[in-house]
């Protein structure tokens, strides 16, 4: 792969996330996304050392596809599913796989905060707390029956349910859940993530502008 | 030199003599009835005298409806002798307190704050009295047997809140028999049966 300008380094990220991108309304948009975003750089000529690696695709899918794969996740492990969730980081099941190693014990890396474990109202506010210092976009993972809903705890110091403070993505079933269903969980967040939209999300005027450019 | 139990306890019973109310055994272990206000006099006795020098717990009971209502129980355990040791005394609603030993077993700390979150007693002379389990400002005690184990809605700004917890006609219990798990645990049960 030829290594360019920023635009030229761009593109073939962009462009590989079509082969990703299953609805296969493949539009022009791309370049056309990219010369507006980075106006002094200069427009790609013919090469013939980036042919084939090029495919057009929609802005929304390239993002999704970068986000999706590399998933940063928060360790909110307050009980016995954060043992789990340990066992799905380890080399056994090596969440790796699917981007999202790096457990990141500081909400500003974070991507997605799985709340592993029981929820207490003391320690509720902390876990909101973190949760608003982690930076947009970011996703919620509910692992295991207190999480979701408070589980066996019916009693005056457990949250029933984390959903009740923040909005949750993925719920997992399970007490604690195995390892595989947090892979599960994740992969199906991955398929939320790969269906946003979210680039008109985000910036809406530009998604405005570029429309008008293509009309 | 180890002392045997019954030195131990004769030499306390002759110290205090009849400040100690009751003294019963139960498998090897002795209890004694105490009165609140002579708490530090007999547990610093049994300590610097007898050399009880392990607190292994405090515990509280909350026997609502009798008078006095609460009871407390140390639990002291001696390391040179071996011995076990139970001190218990009551606590009327009224007064709701009782004198610290947190200065002269220094675990005490956070046990007496532990009955002070749960029960609400408050212990004369603690050097930090605050809630330990429970934030700071939270308006219930919960181990009350008036308070309801679904809890009570609080709000608290920029502190916390509590909801009552849905218990869907629990508390959920076991009946022993034979049956089937589905028989014998059913998911509510009518509380007169």
């Amino acid at each position: 792969m030829g290594v360019f300008s920023g635009l030229d380094l761009l593109l073939p990220i962009a462009c590989r996330a079509a082969g990703f991108c299953k609805d296969g309304s493949i539009l022009r948009a791309c370049a056309v996304a990219l010369t507006l975003l980075m106006p002094e750089t200069h427009a790609t000529a013919y090469d013939s050392k980036v042919e084939g690696n090029i495919i057009f695709t929609r802005f929304d899918a390239a993002l999704n596809w970068v986000r999706k794969n590399s998933l940063w996740p928060m360790p909110m492990g307050l009980a016995c599913c954060a043992i789990e969730l340990m066992a799905a980081a380890a080399s056994r099941f090596d969440i790796a796989r699917f981007g999202a190693e790096v457990m990141r014990f500081s909400p500003r890396q974070c991507d997605v905060m799985i709340v592993a474990g029981t929820v207490t109202y003391k320690m509720a506010l902390a876990v909101k707390r973190i949760y608003e210092q982690m930076p947009e976009p970011k996703w919620v993972i509910a692992m295991g029956a207190c999480a979701s809903t408070g589980g066996m705890y019916r009693s005056y110091a457990v949250l029933q349910g984390i959903d009740q403070l923040l909005p949750v993505d993925v719920y997992i079933s399970g007490c604690p859940p195995r390892p595989e269903a947090l892979l599960a969980g994740l992969m199906k967040l991955q398929e939320k993530i790969s269906g946003e939209r979210s680039f008109r999300n985000q910036k809406p005027e530009l998604a405005e502008k570029l429309e008008e450019a293509l009309a | 030199m180890a002392l045997t139990e019954q030195e131990l306890f004769h030499s306390l019973g002759k110290a205090f003599g009849p400040r100690i109310q009751l003294q019963t055994e139960f498998r090897g272990e002795t209890t004694c009835t105490i009165a609140a206000n002579d708490l530090r006099d007999i547990t610093k006795f049994c300590r610097d005298e007898l050399l009880f020098d392990y607190l292994i717990d405090i515990t509280s009971i909350d026997n609502f409806g009798e008078d006095p209502r609460f009871e407390i129980i140390y639990h002291l355990y001696s390391l040179p002798h071996a011995v076990h040791l139970r001190l218990k005394l009551k606590i009327s609603e009224d007064s709701g307190a009782l004198d610290t030993v947190s200065d002269i077993w220094p675990t005490a700390n956070w046990h007496e704050r532990e009955i002070y979150d749960m029960m609400g007693l408050k212990f004369n002379g603690h050097p930090d009295l605050r809630r330990i389990l429970m934030w700071d400002g939270y308006p219930f005690f919960p181990l009350r047997k008036d308070f309801p184990l679904e809890g009570l809605p609080s709000e608290m700004p920029d502190v916390a809140f509590t909801k009552v917890t849905p218990l869907e006609g629990g508390p959920f219990v076991t009946v022993p028999s034979t049956a089937t798990s589905k028989d014998r645990e059913p998911r509510a049960r009518p509380p007169e049966l």
